[in-house]
């Protein structure tokens, strides 16, 4: 694709929705209120693991003000089955279990109940009369723990996937999956270095600020209407109709403002419940989790158990790696282990790779995406052990990537081959980096480490709408969770060559447009913007034929530019130019409306690279590391809102850092989460920080007209592998574990300190 | 339970509400005087997406009562603009991409202009213990320490 001038594409204007959202009006989840509406709550189980072995709700019932009463035995029975959503793979009969436990409570925090009331109190001593009768069992919340034989089973049907022959034994693995390319064997055979370890990294939350929050309405004539904070509205509407019993047409979702989801969002937990709940009631019902509950019930991504193995020449060539990912899913199966698996090496251009996997269920909430899902945790483990290997092999680690970078033409060893992808760019821009020129100041250290992911497109429902003044609104059906209004608005303008405060974004709900995909997979700005650019084009090939018609030339001899209808040459003639404006204001005349509308799968996103480098102090007597300076270099494309693609860059940075040094959750001996709120599962603060600088390497996805790529999720994948490294040169001492927290570093540090004196 | 009856200033407007003893400022500023701006992140003092003014004091509206503010005068994110005109702060947030969800959006903008009027003149290293006390998720406070900073500039030009 040649370098493309772009008028609104590249610029910063302000986002459509500014203004709402500086000044309270914006409506997010919990904003929405109805007439008569009630207060749901959830009962929550207290044991980790336990048999219900029966629920009677009548004395709840029977409390004054409370309307109505859910239990497991209110949502309908789902077949053994995996269907896509979000960007997990999910079992129904699972989903429906998580939102309500039927047989067992599969952990602390897993909802067994549910009441609507008149007020939050009376729903909340409702909760107190609800009278479970529990058989506690033995519970398992370690990965590694849950693997081993004699293990608490958690679900007695559960047979290990991927091994021939197939278990006769219920096992807390559920799935075995493996990726091979060449001969690892081999390829150990003839490393001259080889470095093997094992690393572990720990479940951490979305963190998202808003809770979960939905109102639902639900008519006698059976139609519901559901306003819920989601990552996609039409996962909502299918979970609820499948969970429910409803037909999709029934249900109405309307997507509120997001507050952030990071893939946490693309799941349900409240919506079925409240809209029962609204069914039995007939009254609106707003549910409401508080911060506790999503840290008990929501789910997390991951933890994770791993084994990385890589063997190089001396000159730097790796010639071999072999790598098993055992990935926790939480209570039911579905962990990232096949992302994780499948990310592991697909920065590098390896001719024999061997990896294995392991999907492993345990009593802890059931794990959800967590931007990247899967690949920062196995890049925590791959990419730390690349940085030994620079180490061991003496060369710098920008260097010895480069050597090994996948480029155009890479077949990865999970299958596809690489398109231009922008490793190599990244990578030389880091080492051009004037932070990469500076050495770090004596007693700091500095880190690098490279990430992957896939990005994804799928499927995307557009339209644009021609007003009659010429001003132009494109729908589209994905929740802006970062920016994506402005970036989709500056697309349809570039491509209408029309200013951008000529073009208003709205976000449809499920029945005022077709079909979209979560906001995930780093999809909106590519797949949307596809469908918005086909939109518009459709409306440019109508003007095109009206000014024809006027004209009485042949559609083909008109051109669009500029935001006008003009001759293709002189050769066609001396006409006016007919701007959207004219055309618009004629429209009645010339065949009425002008709309597009598009509708697609789409293909060939982009995959995204990105290098992170960072230096850090350490406090040897208290283990804090402080972070001195970051810099995150990616591939993103084309930057269609730079600042936005920034903003992606150092969010994703900053919740990496997050998760290298502190979050984690705490689990005391009975399986009960100590730490579930944001004093003790602590994110990054703005003073644990320093400004996040941003490198975009812009190499364009030749898939898409304007060379989008997707930009959020990559940055999450480098950091922590990033700062291991950087603490590993600073202090002597490899962290293979996460969080690399005060206490942890400083007990490793005190460990290490005989040998560090012996060196 | 009887209710209290609580005369307060929201944003400038005096206002009369009955709230039970045990509601949150919050509770009473979101469901009984419809100002949602004001955000429940963690109902506990950690994330600040609640944070408004009481009697020209940063707090938590989820840590106070509706019942303690009797005579007090509270500022909200629904306080900030002026008729049609942004404050400074909020123009900034939007033009530098300070926000990307927004739901910590109007504790940060709320704390921020605490700042600034108690310190026009912040370092860097100021603003960020200032905040330390809001979460955001999303954009790792870059932009938002930035936009902060650089209105503090403007209105330092400004007053000049």
């Amino acid at each position: 694709m040649s370098a493309r001038q772009f008028k609104v594409v590249g610029t910063r204007p302000s986002r459509p929705d500014g203004a709402d959202k500086v000044t309270g009006r914006a409506r997010f989840g919990a904003d929405w209120n109805m007439p008569g509406q009630l207060v749901g709550r959830v009962l929550r189980s207290p044991h980790a693991h336990a048999v219900i072995e029966s629920i009677d709700a009548s004395k709840a019932a029977a409390l004054p003000g409370v309307k109505a009463v859910v239990t497991s035995a209110d949502f309908v029975e789902q077949e053994n089955r995996i269907v896509p959503a979000g960007e997990m793979q999910v079992n129904l009969r699972d989903v429906t279990r998580n939102v309500m436990a039927r047989e067992k409570a599969l952990y602390h925090g897993h909802a067994v109940a549910a009441v609507a009331a008149t007020t939050d109190a009376i729903a909340r001593e409702a909760l107190g009369l609800v009278e479970v009768r529990y058989r506690v069992l033995p519970h398992v919340v370690d990965v590694e723990d849950a693997m081993k034989p004699g293990a608490p089973i958690l679900h007695d049907h559960l047979r290990t996937d991927g091994v021939e022959p197939r278990p006769t034994e219920p096992s807390n693995v559920a799935k075995r999956i493996d990726f091979a390319k060449g001969d690892a064997a081999k390829g150990f055979a003839v490393a001259e270095v080889v470095v093997e370890r094992r690393f572990r990294t720990a479940p951490v939350h979305q963190g998202y600020i808003e809770p979960h929050a939905c109102l639902a309405s639900a008519a006698e004539d059976g139609q519901v209407q559901l306003w819920t904070t989601t990552q996609g509205h039409f996962q909502v509407r299918g979970f609820c109709s499948r969970l429910l019993g409803l037909e999709t047409s029934q249900i109405r979702v309307m997507a509120a403002e997001i507050g952030g989801g990071f893939g946490g969002k693309t799941v349900v937990y409240l919506e079925p419940v409240a809209v029962r709940l609204s069914q039995k009631a007939g009254r609106p019902v707003k549910m409401v989790m508080t911060r506790e509950e999503v840290f008990r019930a929501s789910g997390p991504t991951s933890g994770s158990s791993m084994r990385v193995k890589l063997g190089a020449t001396r000159d730097g060539r790796i010639v071999a790696a072999d790598a098993t990912f055992a990935l926790q899913a939480g209570a039911f199966p579905g962990s990232p282990v096949g992302p994780a698996s499948m990310c592991s090496f697909a920065c590098y251009d390896i001719d024999n790779v061997k990896v294995e996997g392991f999907d492993v269920v345990s009593n802890r909430p059931k794990v959800a995406a967590y931007r990247a899902p899967g690949a920062p945790i196995s890049a925590w483990a791959v990419e730390s052990t690349i940085d030994i290997l620079a180490q061991e092999l003496g060369m710098d680690p920008i260097d010895l990537r480069l050597r090994n970078a996948a480029k155009e033409g890479t077949k990865t060893h999970y299958g596809p081959t690489f398109n231009r992808i922008g490793l190599v760019e990244a990578l030389e821009a880091a080492k051009a980096s004037e932070h990469y020129r500076s050495p770090p100041r004596p007693g700091t250290a500095r880190g690098v480490a490279a990430g992957f992911w896939f990005n994804v497109g799928a499927d995307s429902s557009a339209a644009a709408h021609v007003g009659e003044d010429g001003t132009v609104t494109v729908i589209s059906g994905n929740p802006d969770i970062g920016g994506s209004r402005a970036a989709l608005a500056m697309m349809a303008a570039e491509e209408l060559g029309i200013p951008y405060d000529k073009v208003r974004p709205i976000i449809a709900d499920t029945a005022s447009i077709g079909f979209n995909f979560v906001t995930g997979g780093s999809r909106v700005t590519f797949a949307n913007g596809l469908a918005i650019i086909n939109s518009v084009r459709e409306v440019i090939a109508e003007c095109r034929r009206r000014a024809a018609k006027l004209w009485e030339v042949e559609p083909d001899a008109v051109v669009w530019e500029n935001g006008e209808a003009k001759p293709a040459s002189t050769n066609v003639g001396t006409f006016e130019p007919l701007s959207l404006a004219k055309l618009a204001g004629m429209a009645g005349k010339m065949g009425g409306p002008i709309n597009g509308h598009s509708q697609i799968n789409a293909q060939g996103a982009g995959p995204g690279f990105g290098v992170h480098v960072v230096d850090v102090e350490v406090d040897r007597d208290t283990g804090i590391v402080t972070i001195l300076r970051y810099t995150s270099v990616q591939d993103v494309g084309t930057a269609i809102h730079p600042s936005y693609v920034e903003g992606q860059m150092q969010g994703g940075a900053v919740q990496g850092v997050g998760w290298a040094l502190n979050e984690e959750y705490i689990y005391d001996r009975n399986g009960k989460l100590e730490n579930a709120g944001f004093l003790d599962y602590r994110m990054p603060v703005a003073s644990d920080l320093p400004m996040i600088e941003t490198i975009m390497v812009e190499v364009p996805n030749p898939t898409h007209p304007y060379g989008v790529r997707g930009v959020g999720e990559v940055p999450i994948v480098p950091p922590m592998a990033a700062i291991g490294s950087a603490i590993a040169r600073c202090t002597g001492v490899r962290m293979t574990n996460l969080p690399m927290s005060p206490p942890r570093l400083s007990a490793a540090l005190d460990a290490a300190a005989p040998r560090l004196a012996a060196e | 339970m009887s209710r209290v009856h609580v005369s307060a200033v929201v944003n400038g407007e005096p206002v009369e509400f009955l709230c039970d003893p045990t509601q949150t400022l919050l509770d009473v500023l979101r469901d009984q005087l419809g100002l949602t701006g004001s955000k429940e992140g963690c109902g506990s003092g950690d994330c600040g997406a609640c944070s408004v003014t009481i009697d020209g004091r940063l707090a938590c509206a989820c840590l106070a009562l509706g019942a303690e503010m009797e005579g007090c005068s509270i500022g909200t994110i629904e306080g900030l603009a002026q008729g049609d005109q942004l404050h400074p702060l909020q123009k900034k947030f939007v033009e530098a991409a300070a926000l990307q969800c927004g739901v910590c959006t109007p504790g940060f903008l709320v704390a921020s202009k605490a700042l600034l009027d108690r310190n026009p003149d912040p370092t860097e290293t100021e603003i960020r213990y200032w905040l330390a006390g809001n979460l955001c998720r999303c954009t790792g406070y870059d932009k938002i320490v930035r936009a902060v900073m650089e209105v503090a500039a403007e209105m330092k030009e400004t007053a000049r």
